[in-house]
């Protein structure tokens, strides 16, 4: 993944390029719809067809085919209409058994009409049990939104939805600059299975168990504009989370300012004995974060 | 666009007035001459209003669908929020000059919403012999806010107005409210108010001392469906300052003008503080954001007879989804989660 284009799609480099940089290039994404483009978009007919994608396409899997998913491999399940740009919640449910010889390796998330549309990149191993992930991303564009799996065999399947935008007032920015600033880096990391709403019962012995990570971030784009000196802020976000039970890694992503402020992330994890759950996080300005649980497997 | 790129650097009242009218003409043809009257009525001696469309704000409705108004004093005139589009603005600007020759010395602008401000551009020159433009007010935090929102706001007018803005017709304030602020219009004093984050972060109420008329902009909804972008504990707490305010006449920022302080804020907390329940124990009930989207509807039985909200599709679902984003980061325990902050 050291390809590097023009249009944010090497993002790695692109973004840490200098914030003009990605000013310029979010920019052009965000504004070069022209009108018949904008026509196009808001219908979603035929996702290969959008020029963003063939893009990203080309950048991350060269001309390796991609199969349309069936939910027997990976679903994505997001709202019709983006009800609050800075928040839309996506899940991704996988079905293939995360075993040593074949599994999940990646979930690549791309929301084609993003200023950013590598969006996030999720790596599962075979301790991971599951390869699911839900999270909150921003849209504000009609779009599509796509998920690629790709197996440890190098395998590619994709599903895709397609996603209308909010209205009005609704902006990805986040709602509360300055709370969201005091709050930075405090996080919440739990167990889900006690709850009464999830899985029914405890865990039995060899299953998967879900975690939820909260974790306080702006996760700010830097598109804003200072209104005296006429440059735009540095973008300040998560750019990349690790989760290891033991030491040994469960789920990482790599993800920038197309996931929601206070970045949120449930996922899956296969407990083995008593150990250690850890989260480390770090953000676009090197700042580290830290959480971790102890988690007792049911007898 | 070389002249674009000069209104951005040089900011002048000419090249505001070349990006106003290469915006307006892109509105509307050729017409930018015969701009429409606002429709405006006296809400109290003084002080006029614009009602907007109960709609959300789309192409249908021009973008006409924030509740303005002006109120007129001895000297100058100060307007309250400008409407969705400078064609709005230009429209709200025709009804000031048709009701006073006094020039526009303020323009307040209540939140950095796009159906409350993007008719600025119409104020930004005043003509006559004395065509020093106005002082544009808001809140402390709402050029930061307008700043991180602005790029969106030109391309939902692009894409759902077929309007394009030029660089220099957002207008950003030239004075911002810490707390508050009286402004004297000559013989009649303003009081502005800005409030910790509620609808939004950049809350800014404006009240009339000599006729007790309160401008409370989206501070209140009243038959539009209250829309939460800011903090629902927040809220709910400024509403119960503002009801301490003695008002003869309230101007919500969607829907029509009441005399029924504060009996008119009761549906609103009604809604307000049923979503703050609902959600809580969604969350409290480990339901996910997209479970909690789905299953917290408008009127459960706790929370008495529905009111009959109008835009509920569009806003009760983004309502949800904002206030689970805020609560879920309370605390676990009820009691302390049931004490929000008084500002």
């Amino acid at each position: 993944m050291n390809t590097s284009t023009p249009l944010a799609v090497g993002r790695r480099s692109g973004l840490r390029r200098s914030a003009a940089g990605c000013a310029a290039v979010c920019a052009v994404l965000l504004f070069a719809l022209g009108s018949a483009a904008r026509a196009e978009i808001q219908t979603g007919d035929n996702p290969e067809a959008s020029p963003i994608w063939q893009k990203v396409r080309a950048s991350l899997f060269q001309s390796r085919p991609i199969a349309i998913a069936t939910d027997e491999v990976v679903s994505l399940d997001v709202p019709v209409r983006a009800e609050d740009a800075a928040i839309v919640p996506i899940s991704i449910k996988t079905r293939l058994p995360q075993t040593a010889p074949r599994h999940i390796d990646k979930l690549y998330v791309v929301i084609d009409n993003n200023p950013s549309p590598i969006s996030a990149i999720f790596q599962f191993t075979p301790l991971s049990g599951r390869a699911d992930i839900e999270t909150r991303v921003r849209i504000d564009e009609y779009t599509h939104v796509r998920v690629i799996a790709e197996t440890s065999d190098g395998q590619l399947h994709m599903a895709t939805r397609f996603v209308k935008a909010a209205g009005g007032c609704s902006a990805p920015p986040g709602k509360d600059a300055q709370a969201a600033l005091a709050t930075l880096g405090r996080m919440k990391f739990r167990i889900e299975d006690e709850a009464p709403g999830a899985t029914a019962g405890q865990p039995a012995g060899g299953q998967p168990v879900l975690a939820q990570l909260m974790i306080s971030h702006p996760n700010n784009s830097g598109l804003a504009m200072d209104q005296v000196s006429r440059l735009f802020t540095p973008p300040h976000f998560v750019r990349q989370v690790r989760v290891t039970y033991g030491g040994q890694l469960v789920m990482s992503a790599d993800i920038d300012f197309s996931i929601s402020e206070n970045p949120n992330f449930r996922f899956y994890f296969l407990p083995r004995g008593d150990a250690e759950l850890k989260a480390e996080v770090v953000d676009s300005n090197d700042l580290r974060f830290e959480s971790s649980l102890k988690y007792r497997r049911p007898e | 666009m070389p002249g674009a790129l000069l209104a951005n650097r040089l900011r002048c009242r000419q090249c505001l007035l070349l990006a106003w009218v290469a915006a307006t003409s892109v509105a509307e043809g050729a017409s930018a001459n015969s701009a429409p009257v606002a429709a405006v009525t006296q809400a109290a001696p003084g002080v006029f209003v614009h009602i907007g469309a109960l709609e959300d704000w789309g192409a249908a409705n021009g973008g006409d669908v924030a509740n303005t108004g002006f109120v007129v004093g001895s000297r100058c005139v100060a307007v309250i929020d400008t409407g969705g589009t400078p064609a709005v603005g230009q429209a709200l600007r025709a009804a000031v000059e048709l009701a006073t020759p006094l020039p526009v010395c303020y323009v307040i602008n209540t939140h950095a919403h796009p159906d409350h401000l993007l008719g600025n551009v119409a104020f930004a020159i005043n003509p006559g012999s004395d065509p020093a433009p106005p002082q544009f007010i808001a809140s402390a935090r709402f050029s930061r806010t307008l700043a991180a929102r602005e790029p969106y706001y030109r391309n939902a007018l692009q894409r759902d107005f077929g309007i394009a803005l030029g660089p220099a017709a957002i207008i950003y304030p030239t004075l911002a409210v810490d707390s508050a602020l009286d402004i004297d219009l000559g013989d009649r004093v303003l009081t502005l108010q800005a409030w910790p984050t509620s609808h939004t972060d950049n809350d800014l109420s404006v009240y009339d001392r000599r006729t007790r008329t309160l401008f409370a902009s989206d501070l209140l909804f009243v038959q539009h469906l209250p829309v939460l972008d800011g903090s629902l504990r927040g809220w709910v707490s400024a509403m119960a300052v503002l009801k301490r305010l003695a008002v003869a006449t309230v101007i919500p920022g969607h829907g029509p003008v009441s005399q029924d302080w504060p009996a008119v804020m009761d549906a609103q907390g009604d809604y307000l503080n049923g979503l703050l329940q609902d959600t809580r124990a969604a969350i409290w009930n480990r339901l996910t954001i997209a479970q909690a989207i789905d299953r917290i509807g408008m009127a459960p039985a706790s929370r008495g007879p529905a009111t009959n909200w109008l835009l509920t599709d569009r806003f009760h679902r983004r309502n949800v989804t904002a206030a689970y984003a805020e609560l879920e980061w309370e605390e676990d325990e009820p009691a302390k989660a049931s004490e929000p902050p008084r500002p």
